[in-house]
């Protein structure tokens, strides 16, 4: 592949990508209502198009025509800096999520992810971080009660809880023993017994691995029963209180990319990726891998939504007290049982 | 050609970050100027080849230690710095200081190894090497600093809990 296709064959890959997140976004926030409201015996969205299916395109039109208004005592700089900051974050990661096997078209040979790097997880992890600066120069430049102690908990929650998030990747990473996030799904391929798929949530034992992620990825993304840094009974909306119209919605698309990415993460480390039952013509052979990974991402979607629904908010301290006092030594015991393991087996 | 344009780029964007870190009089300005300095001498280690030593920059340094920076920073609501009589001898010394102290820096550098430059993944810079050299040649230096750090911990443990407060409780 020449240097001329490979940017031609990057930018259409990129342009699909973040289309494809962009209206997963727009989607997952109306799946969410829908089914919040299920949840709570109404019924969501229904005016706009059939089954309220147009109401994302509407929320995008009223968002882009309200007034932008900006605060007199904010830091302007930051004010505005701070919601480019989550959202770029937020988008930059699906750069290394494969979504699927390689496909031919033409004669190229091209893989179904915008670009396969040998750092890939780690590549997530760094951009994720920086995320966090988003959300506490956002509570910072507002200048206001609410948005600072939104700001505040906010960095102080994701900073903890990256802590046991990256020690609960560690396990799935020495098992595998490559950042590439295609090498860890090659790796899960086939089955074992004759019929439990080799996914390292079985596999590998990392199904406590799998519940430390899932509870840091909740607290990471500043999810119910972790959303402290928005808190409404506390905090009016924590970090964003004072942003209206786009830049709000800037915050909000992050925070709905951040739960797609780490839905991804999740589903490339212990569920074993996109593999599942493929068969019929070699069009649908080459979709069905593509399938089998949204749909479980999908999964994990719905999982978010139902503890949103389910679940009540976790008070400041219980919240530091899990995630210090129970989450990171169990995610440090299971490092130790998985590197003897992977010690003896070797 | 391109990698050295790149390299020069942010190389030039580090060195600025760094020296509107000191001008700038907002302390929150001057911890994100050092987060530019942060990140771009990780993507420096990238073009290097060491991708792992660039992606540890960004996790560790951009994306844990400099928050915790910008965390105080906002807690203890620091505001602008002023300009006094100290801070203009400082510029009048300072500057000419760090002068002579970067060339003689690039002086021994240059004296020492030569001007040869080292060419992009020459060095090792894969996660296994690394991990290699750091639990193998370099054991005791690096289980050292990890008890260095701890230790750093306790002190701060000591020096943030309130003896008084605890008695008072066990009194009570």
């Amino acid at each position: 592949m020449n240097i001329t296709t490979f940017i031609i064959v990057s930018f259409i890959k990129t342009v699909l990508a973040l289309f494809v997140l962009l209206t997963a976004v727009a989607y997952t926030v109306w799946l969410e209502r829908k089914v919040v409201g299920h949840m709570q015996n109404r019924w969501g969205p229904t005016r706009v198009g059939p089954f309220g299916l147009l109401q994302p395109l509407a929320d995008g039109v009223k968002f882009l025509f309200k007034e932008d208004l900006t605060p007199p005592h904010v830091y302007k700089p930051l004010y505005i800096a701070a919601p480019i900051i989550a959202v770029m974050c937020a988008l930059t990661s699906i750069a290394v999520i494969p979504v699927g096997n390689w496909i031919t078209i033409g004669g190229l040979h091209i893989p179904l992810q915008i670009t396969d790097v040998n750092i890939g997880l780690l590549i997530i992890l760094g951009v994720t971080s920086l995320g966090v600066y988003g959300v506490a120069l956002a509570g910072w430049s507002s200048n206001s009660k609410y948005s600072l102690l939104g700001g505040l908990r906010a960095s102080a929650q994701m900073i903890s809880y990256e802590i046991s998030l990256g020690l609960s990747l560690v396990g799935v990473l020495m098992l595998t023993g490559s950042f590439s996030l295609r090498d860890i799904v090659d790796a899960q391929s086939g089955t074992f017994w004759w019929i439990i798929p080799r996914w390292n949530i079985f596999y590998g034992g990392q199904f406590i691995a799998f519940f430390i992620y899932l509870m840091s990825a909740y607290a990471e993304t500043n999810r119910i029963p972790f959303d402290l840094p928005e808190a409404e009974t506390e905090l009016v909306a924590g970090y964003h209180t004072e942003y209206s119209a786009m830049k709000f919605a800037m915050f909000f698309m992050a925070e709905y990319a951040n739960m797609i990415t780490v839905a991804a993460v999740a589903s490339l480390l212990f569920l074993g990726g996109w593999h599942g039952p493929v068969f019929g013509p070699p069009l649908l052979q080459a979709l069905l891998p593509v399938f089998w990974f949204v749909l479980r991402i999908f999964c994990f979607l719905f999982l978010y939504i139902w503890v949103r629904g389910t679940l009540p908010r976790f008070r400041y301290d219980q919240l530091m007290a899990f995630g210090w006092k129970f989450l990171l030594p169990l995610a440090i015991a299971n490092l130790v049982v998985t590197a003897l393991v992977v010690a003896l087996r070797s | 050609m391109t990698h050295l344009i790149v390299f020069l780029f942010f190389g030039a964007l580090c060195v600025a970050g760094a020296v509107n870190l000191l001008v700038q009089r907002h302390p929150i300005n001057s911890a994100l100027s050092l987060v530019v300095v942060m990140a771009s001498l990780a993507v420096e280690y990238l073009l290097l080849g060491a991708e792992f030593v660039a992606a540890v920059q960004v996790i560790v340094y951009a994306g844990a230690i400099m928050v915790l920076f910008v965390f105080v920073i906002m807690l203890l609501n620091a505001g602008e710095e002023e300009r006094t009589k100290g801070s203009r001898v400082a510029l009048l010394f300072g500057v000419p200081g760090v002068l002579v102290g970067s060339v003689l820096v690039g002086w021994v550098l240059i004296e020492r190894t030569g001007s040869q430059t080292v060419s992009a993944g020459a060095l090792p810079g894969a996660p296994r090497t690394i991990g290699w050299l750091l639990f193998h040649n370099f054991l005791l230096p690096f289980e050292v600093t990890s008890i260095l750090v701890l230790i750093a911990i306790m002190g701060a443990v000591v020096l943030a809990s309130h003896p008084d407060a605890d008695q008072g409780k066990k009194e009570g």
